[in-house]
């Protein structure tokens, strides 16, 4: 009985279906009905995605012309001059060309026009240079280094049996973290508790990590505090960002071992080739899909680089003391945040263009490449 | 004579044999002992953070500071937890995680299954044409879009002190409730699924909606979970755009752990309180990771990002 009246009464979804028809059919939108389920996703892609495009991209080309701005005189170095005498900044004249900036389109009284001064403001900007060279060094390093560890941990795990469940389960466990939260570990590990420019005091904590290069007979290096080195940062910053690398790399590059035919090694077993010859001449080539693979993504987040360095260095993204001006570590993406903070919509859209352009044209190298040594 | 000869020419060569083959054993014995240490010393230096950080928690900073650090807490504090939790305001940015996490993980998903199904199913004029603008924008990195999103919600009034609860969430959950690549996940994942059951259940009355729910989620459940999974992840993660649209009030967890336990004035950190902090952060991240270890690993191998 239950199961019969079960089974005449309508499901919830056809009643649904039904009244989604016969509203459809009220409208006259009968052959429109795939858009309106697509509605929602279609409106939201439209604010959210398609809209910024466009608006980004014109923003980056607005430009305005600011007559009462004053004409800094420059030196060498991208400081501005100050008169020796009465201490003021040197003014050549007045009148700039200025970027885009929200505040003033809405209160609608400057005339914009097109022009390319936010991306010549970018690359003039005399911190350009530190951010790409921060990127480039953090990519040339962190890329090669979790990519030839990942692929010598997949490789040694591929070829156990016990414990390995147990091993893969732990060298992923860095993935799903948080990127900030970890980076406060490791800034806790290499930290120096009390020091400052002129006192490595010894009677302190010299941090689990120097303790450590104590054990083996190095000297404590000062590496994110107070005084401490541009490239003791990096270090740090290489290590954090190749640990938490890996177990994405770790992952495609197993799974693509997984996947490769036996029969090659045997061949190599029956022709007892050396263990790393079999390495170089079988197993890498094979894997160079994926190796070209977890290179590209490395790149690409190697260039957005971002939330790992807050988490080691805080929100100053430098050792605290380090000076004014562009933070020591600053990064492309903290540069098109600290550009939106200060209210230069235009300098942040040009930057985020240039961003997807170097990402773009590093894709285009890597592939290039890849496709020349990549064996499919 | 010649026959003692080939006999012990036979046995010359066994004994060969047998010494070749356990040569060779003991290099295996000892290639795997290599690598089993090679790899223990890899899996210890990945875990000792996580190690670190709950042995931290639990000291005394008298303890944290000794000059040789102490590999275990000889006094186990459990009071750094809670002064972590009144310190950071814990209690209210797990609220608005979670609350965060939650509904954009199903409004999210509502989106995700409806367009996946149109793309896999219906058939419509510029299908593909539009699928393939949205695969496109994929390419773009997130920046961009931060941009013109921050203008636009800031146009709209979400930006700023005193929001409305709606105001608040929305202007977390809104901008990121369309995913362009777990549409794309999930459309690869229904496309498998045979289009005569589709067409059988047309002929028999079943409506699109019902088909949906009956046939292709449960299909689809373990792509659904990952997405799930990875969603809740980023909502977990997000730190630039709360920290760029809301106040206090509304920061997600990540926002508020950098800079609690500094103190203003000296710029040093009580420690122990901040990795207590870090530590609760990080372990609802290990319980989904530890039972639901299959779903991520496989939504992640397909596609690369993180949340």
């Amino acid at each position: 009985m239950t199961n019969q009246s079960v089974a005449k009464k309508k499901h919830i979804w056809d009643k649904v279906s039904e009244k989604f028809d016969i509203f459809c059919r009220k409208i006259k939108l009968d052959k429109w009905k795939a858009w309106l389920y697509l509605l929602p996703t279609i409106v939201l892609l439209a604010i959210f995605t398609f809209c910024p495009i466009i608006n980004t991209v014109s923003m980056a080309f607005t430009v305005y012309w600011d007559p009462e701005a004053p004409v800094y005189e420059y030196d060498e170095s991208g400081n501005i001059l100050t008169d020796d005498e009465t201490g003021k900044k040197v003014v050549l004249g007045y009148g700039e060309y200025k970027g885009y900036n929200i505040a003033l389109d809405i209160a609608g009284e400057t005339d914009f026009e097109f022009g390319f001064n936010n991306f010549i403001s970018v690359l003039k900007y005399n911190g350009f240079i530190q951010i790409m060279k921060n990127t480039v060094i953090l990519c040339i390093m962190t890329v090669p280094i979790s990519t030839l560890l990942a692929l010598l941990i997949a490789v040694c795990l591929n070829a156990i049996k016990p414990l390995r469940r147990l091993l893969q389960t732990i060298f992923f466990m860095p993935y799903v973290t948080n990127s900030i939260a970890i980076g406060m570990v490791f800034a806790a590990m290499f930290n120096i508790v009390g020091v400052n420019e002129h006192n490595l005091d010894a009677s302190r904590s010299l941090g689990i990590i120097n303790s450590v290069l104590g054990v083996l007979g190095m000297d404590p290096v000062n590496w994110i505090n107070q005084g401490s080195s541009y490239w003791a940062n990096i270090a740090v910053m290489v290590i954090y960002i190749a640990w938490n690398a890996l177990p994405f790399k770790i992952l495609i590059l197993l799974g693509g071992l997984q996947s490769v035919n036996k029969q090659y090694y045997d061949a190599a077993k029956i022709d007892s080739t050396p263990p790393w010859r079999v390495f170089t001449r079988i197993t890498v080539p094979l894997l160079s899909p994926m190796i070209a693979y977890v290179v590209i993504t490395g790149f690409i987040g190697g260039f957005k680089e971002y939330t790992s360095i807050i988490g080691i260095f805080g929100e100053g993204m430098q050792p605290p003391g380090a000076g004014a001006g562009t933070p020591r570590l600053q990064t492309m993406v903290g540069y098109i945040y600290d550009a939106l903070g200060t209210n230069s919509q235009g300098t942040a859209s040009a930057a985020a263009i240039i961003l997807f352009l170097l990402i773009f044209a590093v894709t285009l190298i890597n592939l290039y490449v890849s496709k020349k040594k990549t064996h499919y | 004579m010649s026959e003692v000869k080939t006999e012990t020419i036979v046995t010359m060569k066994d004994k060969n044999l047998k010494n070749v083959t356990s040569t060779q054993k003991v290099m295996k014995i000892i290639t795997q002992v290599l690598l089993y240490i090679f790899l223990g010393v890899m899996a210890i230096i990945v875990i000792f953070p996580f190690y670190w950080m709950i042995i931290s928690s639990l000291k005394t900073v008298a303890e944290y500071e000794l000059p040789i650090p102490t590999l275990f807490p000889k006094t186990i504090v459990w009071a750094n937890y809670t002064e972590a939790i009144q310190a950071a305001d814990l209690y209210n940015l797990f609220k608005n995680t979670v609350i965060v996490g939650v509904v954009s993980t199903l409004l999210s998903l509502v989106i995700t299954v409806i367009s996946a199904f149109v793309f896999a199913r219906l058939e419509f004029k510029g299908r593909d044409t539009l699928f393939a603008i949205l695969l496109a924008t994929m390419m773009i990195p997130g920046e961009l879009f931060t941009i013109t999103n921050y203008i636009t919600v800031s146009k709209w009034g979400w930006v700023g002190n005193e929001l409305t609860p709606l105001e608040g969430y929305g202007v977390l959950i809104v901008p990121f409730l369309v995913s362009i690549f777990y549409i794309y996940l999930l459309k690869q994942n229904f496309m498998q699924i045979p289009n005569e059951l589709y067409l059988a259940a047309k002929i028999d009355g079943t409506k699109d909606l019902k088909y949906l729910w009956k046939v292709m989620i449960p299909l689809a459940l373990p792509t659904l979970i990952s997405i799930t999974i990875l969603k809740m992840m980023g909502a977990w993660n997000s730190y630039v755009w709360p920290r760029l649209v809301t106040t206090k009030e509304y920061h997600l967890i990540t926002n508020g752990l950098r800079t609690a336990f500094q103190d203003a004035n000296t710029g040093t950190a009580n420690i122990p309180q901040q990795m207590a902090a870090v530590t609760m952060v990080s372990i609802p991240l290990f319980l989904v990771f530890i039972f639901l270890r299959k779903y991520i690993m496989k939504g992640v191998s397909r596609s690369g990002i993180k949340g």
